[in-house]
């Protein structure tokens, strides 16, 4: 008699979810891709071109759609998986709209949230119209006109660092990783687009963790003039000329100095995303002191939850670049293959 | 004078430039470290010294405060330390949640102790 076919559940169809549905697939498993969105793909759908090499984002979403169009998988999208428990050795997933879905592993993928800039009431964000985030500018790109309010040309573009992260104020110690080296790259795009801008980042310490990031950070000092000055912004107000004004500390100098701008663009930071948030906490899933899911062992454990047949894949995990989520979802398949094979 | 004489850039050079970690005077870092051990979180961001009033006009800067304490740089903190109008402005900017106000208070207790060599 031939075995049943194994059924894995994919919770969250963002860049890791999308890469263990294909991955899972394509081992002849059968697989549920649960997304709470319109479609799959996550926060890559809003991105315009991707650090390192500033390739259209468009590239990887394509991998990405061909990833997941195989008989093998069965997606459903305007659904979150609310619950995940145990039935014997079946997982059940309690998804919204009541209805469930029962298999032998789940992997969750659950993903990131932007951090919410308006809580950083002190820099003006849906105050001043003039202040945008990171996303916003992504936005901007993808439409190619680079913009204040009023539809004139920035001639002066300033991106503010750690916003939302590396703050007690906002209750996250954590550093999310990516926003420094989006600042280069939000820079380096600026400044091609709008050639007569000076453009200014403001960091509290440069993090070019990946390849080719800090080979990025000097292409954009050697060859596109960006700017970059060390201290946090402390505050920012518009003045009579309907400019921005800053407050700063010019640490190397020494000195407070202050700087008009035509564009403050925040690098808003990631936190555990909420309904994944709320998966974890109706499950009995442990999180961390940033509150992102906490996995099993920092070193060899990252996919395992701790729970017989649920594992981990992405940034619902902690923060990190597309390049490591899909090397951290390709690791939360063979964990779960391996499980399947072993029981 | 083979000392000028050693001296071939034409000025005198009168005390080191550097700041020598083993002979300087770490006391009042321990006492700060002691009486506010938030002291410690500072990673010197400038947030504080941007948001201050007392450093727009005259040459106060709380964060570099904070790394004289820690390398023992007591003639420097004098100079600054009296400058603050401990209004707690910057308690609301710090990131790492230093209780900046306290921080400078405490410093200034403590060179008034090591004067009295009750440090
Ligand atoms: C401003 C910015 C720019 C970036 N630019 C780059 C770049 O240029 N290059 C690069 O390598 N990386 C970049 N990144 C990082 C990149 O966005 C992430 O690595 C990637 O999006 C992580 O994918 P993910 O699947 O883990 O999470 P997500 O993209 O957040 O996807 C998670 C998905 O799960 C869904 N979901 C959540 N909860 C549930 C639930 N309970 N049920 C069902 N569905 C659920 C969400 O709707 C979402 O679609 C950038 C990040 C930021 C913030
Ligand atoms: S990656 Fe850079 S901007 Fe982002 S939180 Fe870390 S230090 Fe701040
Ligand atoms: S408490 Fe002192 S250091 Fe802080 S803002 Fe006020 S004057 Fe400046
Ligand atoms: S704001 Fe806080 S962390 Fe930043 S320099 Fe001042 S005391 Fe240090």
């Amino acid at each position: 008699m031939k075995e049943k076919r194994k059924h894995v559940i994919v919770a969250g169809g963002g860049v890791a979810g999308m890469e263990a549905a294909g991955s899972l697939a394509e081992m002849g498993i059968r697989v549920t891709l649960v997304e709470k969105g319109e479609d799959p793909g996550g926060h890559l759908l809003q991105w315009h071109a991707l650090f390192p090499g500033r390739r259209p984002a468009e590239e990887v979403r394509k991998y990405l759609r061909k990833r997941i169009a195989h008989e093998n998988i069965n997606v459903i999208t305007r659904t979150t998986v609310e619950k995940v428990r145990h039935h014997g050795h079946e997982i059940i997933a309690d998804l919204s709209g009541g209805t469930e879905e029962r298999a032998d592993a789940l992997i969750v993928a659950t993903g990131f949230d932007l951090f919410d800039a308006h809580r950083k009431e002190e820099y003006g964000y849906g105050i001043y119209d003039n202040v945008i985030t990171s996303a916003d500018l992504e936005e901007m790109f993808n439409g190619k006109r680079v913009v204040r309010a009023d539809g004139s040309v920035p001639s002066r573009i300033g991106f503010i660092h750690c916003v939302g992260s590396r703050d007690e104020k906002v209750n996250n110690n954590h550093c999310s990783k990516v926003c420094c080296v989006t600042a280069v790259k939000q820079a380096i795009e600026v400044r091609k687009l709008l050639p007569e801008s000076e453009v200014f980042c403001f960091y509290m310490d440069m993090r070019m963790f990946g390849p080719y990031y800090e080979e990025l950070y000097r292409e954009s000092q050697e060859v596109h003039n960006v700017n970059y000055m060390r201290g946090k912004v402390s505050e920012a107000s518009v003045n009579i000329n309907n400019r921005l004004v800053i407050k700063v500390e010019d640490t190397l100098a020494g000195r407070p100095l202050k700087m008009e701008l035509d564009l403050m663009v925040l690098m808003v930071g990631m936190e555990m995303s909420k309904p994944g948030a709320r998966l974890a906490e109706a499950s009995g899933l442990n999180t961390g002191i940033n509150r992102f899911l906490e996995s099993a062992d920092q070193h060899y454990g990252t996919n395992r939850s701790g729970v017989a047949g649920i594992f981990y894949a992405g940034t619902c995990t902690a923060p990190m670049n597309i390049t490591d989520t899909i090397s951290h979802s390709r690791s939360a398949v063979e964990e779960t293959v391996r499980y399947l094979g072993g029981r | 004078m083979s000392e000028q004489k050693a001296n071939r850039f034409g000025f005198a050079i009168n005390r080191s430039r550097a700041i020598n970690y083993d002979t300087s005077d770490r006391k009042v870092r321990e006492y700060v470290t002691m009486r506010e051990p938030s002291f410690r979180l500072c990673f010197a961001c400038g947030g504080c010294t941007a948001t201050c009033t007392a450093g727009q006009h005259a040459s106060f800067n709380l964060r570099r405060m904070n790394t004289y304490i820690r390398r023992g740089e007591i003639d420097s903190l004098r100079e600054e330390v009296a400058r603050c109008m401990l209004c707690g402005k910057c308690l609301l900017v710090c990131p790492r949640g230093v209780n900046t106000r306290n921080v400078v208070a405490t410093t200034a207790e403590a060179l008034r102790k090591l004067d009295r060599n009750e440090l």
